[in-house]
């Protein structure tokens, strides 16, 4: 591990005046902000992120570690801990699927040590960019191009893809914020804002050194994920190698309104298989206003992944994707949920 | 609590400790933390670990991780490096009594903090924890290697509720790996274990 200055951040203006060259998520970005470590120390050991600065902001988590639900909706403290929100009793109940992304990511001791705003900007676990003894990793040094896409891409993304880099976004929560339009609170160095959670991640687009709309200096302080009345009947099913600590091969978060049999809204994220946090519009648009069946279930499944690419060792992931989005919204559906309230 | 300073005679690890200090060799400055406040000194810095009821003074590298403080300047070789990656849970001790890996904690950033190793989990009059009996009566382990995390790693998963059945036993203790196997005789103890100790 390269040196670097150690600082502490008793407040979000001292965060964000010592963090002021935090950059995008670039992986040269000069300086970067510590909360459970579980990214930064790991990608630091391995050369992969090499700040002269690292500004800790765990003690920010006094006043931003909350979890508070209102006829408004849910609000995460960007500081709660991972383990902390995947027990809490109200996100358990009126939102099971974001209670279900956090148990079923990592394992007790990681969820003990993340912050949900670490969690959500969790780097990808592609080979070739954890490890800078592959020179050509275009997430890792612009312009260098990606190995993987000719190399071992068993668990590389599908969707949101281009021919620079084919990196599977890693997390689960995200993949559930993005279907339920949370929105990320931020504080900088001009004041706070608010970011829908699918503009956080940046698009492929060219340049995936680039990972997020941050701007330098900004600290992600919360989310807020709105009331809906497909929250409750909502659920993460995760498909893995291995049955628990593993990261998702694929992944789908589904929330449904149900009248009866039809589908009122649907809110579909997908995990696994994308570059970024995936909702799936198309998806949705086909389910509104139909009865839930397999077929439409199917139907749904088949806009979900009309855009796929694949690179060899991941062409099993569109079908396996597919046939994990059919479950979840069959699970959902008969889910014991009462509609009224 | 008492207080003592990392003031030990030369040992094969603390001898190669100064000497990758001296390898790394280059500035590194703390600021705005009480206990390290503007310190410089050829990237160490000094730091206060509380760590099984006692105080312990260290200046080390800033980049030095928690489970290295334990194991290469305090002579707490009860945690384990597996992985060094956050991966194998070997490293597991409890901070604040909660399980968390001391690989992918910085040691500075753990000032403040309650910690307990191994070490600390018998009781003052040398009694083995439950959980430490426990594994021995049931042969939870062969090489032993894993054994320190897994074992405190099992204590958080009793406290916090997460032993109720194999199935949970087997879910919370995922993040403990063990190359040699011993996972049904793991469940086996904790089961054990599980009655004999009180919650948190």
């Amino acid at each position: 591990m390269r040196p670097f200055t150690y600082e502490r951040a008793g407040d979000l203006s001292e965060a964000s005046r010592l963090g002021a060259n935090t950059g995008q998520g670039q992986t040269d970005a000069p300086v970067q902000f510590l909360a459970g470590g579980t990214t930064l120390v790991d990608l630091m050991k391995l050369d992969v992120l090499r700040p002269t600065r690292v500004v800790d902001i765990s003690p920010l988590g006094a006043d931003l570690a909350g979890v508070a639900l209102t006829s408004r909706g849910l609000h995460l403290g960007a500081l709660a801990t991972m383990s902390k929100v995947a027990e809490h009793p109200d996100v358990r109940r009126a939102y099971p699927a974001i209670a279900e992304s956090l148990s079923l990511a990592a394992s007790d001791q990681l969820r003990n040590m993340a912050s949900l705003g670490g969690n959500v900007l969790q780097r990808t676990r592609c080979p070739y960019y954890r490890d800078p003894s592959w020179e050509a990793c275009n997430k890792r040094r612009p312009g260098s191009g990606c190995t993987a896409i000719q190399g071992y891409n068993h668990n590389h993304a599908v969707l949101g893809v281009d021919e620079n880099c084919i990196a599977q976004y890693p997390g689960d929560l995200g993949v559930v914020l993005a279907a339920f339009d949370a929105e990320v609170e931020l504080s900088g160095p001009s004041g706070a804002r608010l970011l829908a959670f699918t503009s956080l991640h940046r698009p492929a687009d060219g340049e995936p050194h680039l990972e997020t709309n941050l701007r330098p200096g900004e600290v992600i302080t919360g989310f807020n994920v709105p009331a809906g009345a497909w929250t409750r009947r909502s659920l993460y099913l995760k498909v893995r190698d291995r049955s628990s600590y593993e990261f998702a091969l694929a992944s789908a978060a589904v929330g449904l309104d149900m009248d009866g049999e039809t589908v009122r809204q649907a809110r579909i994220g997908l995990g696994g298989v994308a570059y970024r946090p995936w909702r799936s519009p198309e998806a949705e648009a086909v389910l509104v206003g139909k009865p839930l069946d397999e077929a439409t279930a199917k139907a749904a499944t088949d806009a979900a992944f009309a855009g796929a690419v694949t690179h060899g060792g991941n062409d099993f992931k569109p079908e396996l994707g597919r046939r994990t989005l059919v479950r979840a919204l069959l699970q959902a559906q008969s889910l014991p949920v009462s509609e009224a309230s | 609590m008492h207080q003592s300073s990392d003031t030990r005679g030369p040992s094969r690890r603390g001898v190669m400790g100064a000497a990758a200090g001296l390898a790394a060799g280059s500035a590194a400055r703390v600021a705005a933390q009480p206990a390290v406040s503007g310190a410089e000194s050829g990237g160490h810095v000094a730091m206060r670990l509380q760590i099984n009821g006692h105080d312990h003074d260290l200046n080390v590298d800033v980049r030095t991780s928690l489970l290295d403080a334990l194991r290469e300047h305090l002579d707490l070789t009860g945690s384990k490096k597996g992985c060094d990656q956050g991966q194998c849970g070997a490293c597991t001790v409890l901070i604040d009594d909660q399980r968390e890996l001391s690989c992918l904690t910085l040691a500075i950033a753990a000032q403040g903090r309650r910690i307990t190793t191994i070490e600390g989990l018998a009781g003052a009059d040398g009694a083995l924890h439950p959980m430490q009996q426990a594994f021995i009566d049931n042969d939870a382990f062969q090489c032993g290697y894993c054994t320190p995390g897994q074992i405190l790693s099992a204590v958080a998963c009793v406290a916090e509720g997460h032993a109720t059945t194999d199935a949970d036993i087997q879910e919370h203790m995922s993040g403990n790996l063990c190359r040699c196997g011993a996972y049904p005789k793991i469940v086996l103890a904790i089961k054990q274990a599980r009655g004999q100790m009180g919650r948190g």
